[in-house]
């Protein structure tokens, strides 16, 4: 369908966008990439009054690899991820994880911001987010808060930005270079949504014990959660075929989900039971396809 | 509420100088403004790729941007793929030789497509080229025919890499 009747306007500062939020009360939708919104807008799901358009707001678009972790400016693309070179071995996971986002021409094109402020719950971005701890900045006209991934996603599609606020960047915690890792995705598509997947990731002591582990998942229909209940009962063993299997099974069961058109509850259970059990066979480096010792 | 807003762009090496409704897709600005109509609208919401166009070299979905986004961009439409008007360029050749069309409505968004790969990567293998097809939908072809045709134009575009020294 063609779009709503709705004006454009493209703000050069931070300041300026936020003005101009305030100025229409509600009625103003920032668009960057617009890989989102544009569907959201020909389907008639939303009808802003105007856009404003963010999408070439200078140094919003700049991976920063500190000690204290990544940031991402909310401009960065997909494809700007994945040209990174620095990226892959500062924080594996999210190089890993952004490959399965979307399609070519989608991934020149959006934004992290954009699919943080969109918080689809089968998108990759706010599961990582979720599952690192990540704190996302965010502009607003009493200036810059730093809100945690927890008090940010609020569930499907609802995050607590406010109408006249933005995001400005995502802070990933530091990653350890011996960090284990995992990220297993299942769509029938290739660049589909994710009917589930995994992020895993979790660090060894000195006896090759698990420490902190965090066990993320896309599948439940509100948003990507971390399993704590998994995260618990891995904490402190060692990582063995039998643990994850038992992991796997404790996932399938822990996770909430709901018959949809896409598949029945009880087989989607078992796929993000599947993928748990893949991320975690990969962060260990165990090869399930090979016959138990 | 919509409105005209001035934009500048170059279309195809042509510099363009229009007013674009604030509420316009660029593909319709493409094809009802421009009358380029070889840029087609298949899902208008960002599923099928049928109107993939090159923006600043980059491929892009242009039902998923708005007209004045593209102020100051430059654009590659299929009708830019051609050495001269009436002539094929090296992909074209090869999805005639190839049968790579039958309906051809999905052809102009593969075509763009596959030309901002190859422009970037060469050195693209089949894997990688399947890969960047699932952005585009093809119901008549089975694909096949396409990766065929895209696998024998690459070699024109290894030429023109080592001959310019850039990808």
């Amino acid at each position: 369908m063609k779009l709503p009747d709705l004006g454009y306007i493209r703000p050069k500062t931070v300041k300026e966008a936020i003005d101009i939020l305030v100025a229409h009360d509600g009625e103003a939708k920032l668009i960057a990439g617009g890989q989102s919104l544009m569907p959201m807008l020909a389907f008639r799901l939303l009808a802003p009054r105007i856009l404003v358009d963010v999408s070439r707001l200078p140094g919003l678009n700049r991976i920063d690899i500190t000690p204290d972790g990544v940031r991402l400016g909310a401009l960065t693309t997909w494809r700007d991820i994945e040209r990174h070179a620095g990226l892959k071995t500062a924080h594996p996971l999210l190089a890993a994880a952004i490959a399965h986002v979307a399609h070519y021409q989608i991934r020149n094109r959006g934004t992290v911001g954009g699919s943080l402020a969109h918080c689809d719950p089968a998108s990759e971005f706010p599961a990582l987010v979720t599952t690192c701890d990540a704190a996302v900045v965010v502009c607003g006209p009493g200036g810059e808060r730093i809100v945690k991934a927890a008090d940010f996603i609020l569930g499907a599609m609802t995050t607590s930005l406010e109408p006249d606020e933005m995001i400005t960047e995502i802070r990933f915690p530091a990653w350890p270079a011996s960090r284990r890792w995992g990220f297993e995705e299942f769509s029938r598509r290739r660049g589909d949504f994710a009917m589930a997947a995994a992020a895993v990731f979790y660090d060894l002591d000195a006896s090759g014990r698990m420490v902190d582990p965090h066990i993320g998942i896309i599948g439940e229909a509100d948003r990507a959660i971390r399993l704590t209940a998994v995260e618990e009962f891995l904490a402190g063993r060692t990582i063995d075929r039998q643990t994850i299997a038992t992991a796997r099974t404790m996932g399938a069961q822990a996770a909430e989900t709901s018959d949809d058109i896409h598949t029945p509850a009880q087989y989607r259970k078992a796929l993000i039971g599947t993928m748990i059990e893949r991320a975690l066979a990969a962060a260990a480096g165990i090869n399930l396809a090979a016959a138990a010792a | 509420m919509s409105e005209k807003i001035d934009i500048t762009l170059t279309v195809n090496g042509e510099r363009r100088e229009l007013a674009a409704d604030s509420r316009m897709t660029l593909v319709d600005f493409l094809r009802d403004e421009l009358k380029l109509t070889g840029t087609h609208i298949g899902c208008e919401h960002g599923v099928c790729g049928a109107c993939t166009i090159l923006v600043n070299g980059e491929a892009v979905r242009s039902c998923l941007m708005l007209a004045p986004q593209a102020d100051g961009t430059s654009i590659v439409t299929v009708e830019g793929l051609g050495p001269a008007a009436g002539e094929l360029g090296p992909l074209q050749r090869a999805f005639r030789k190839h049968h790579a069309l039958q309906c051809g409505f999905c052809t102009p968004g593969i075509l763009t497509t596959a030309h901002a790969l190859l422009t970037q990567e060469p050195d693209a293998d089949a894997d990688r080229i399947r890969d960047v097809l699932s952005g585009n939908i093809c119901r008549c072809t089975g694909y096949l025919p396409i990766l065929q045709a895209i696998l024998e134009a690459r070699d024109s575009y290894r030429e023109r890499s080592h001959a310019t020294g850039s990808p």
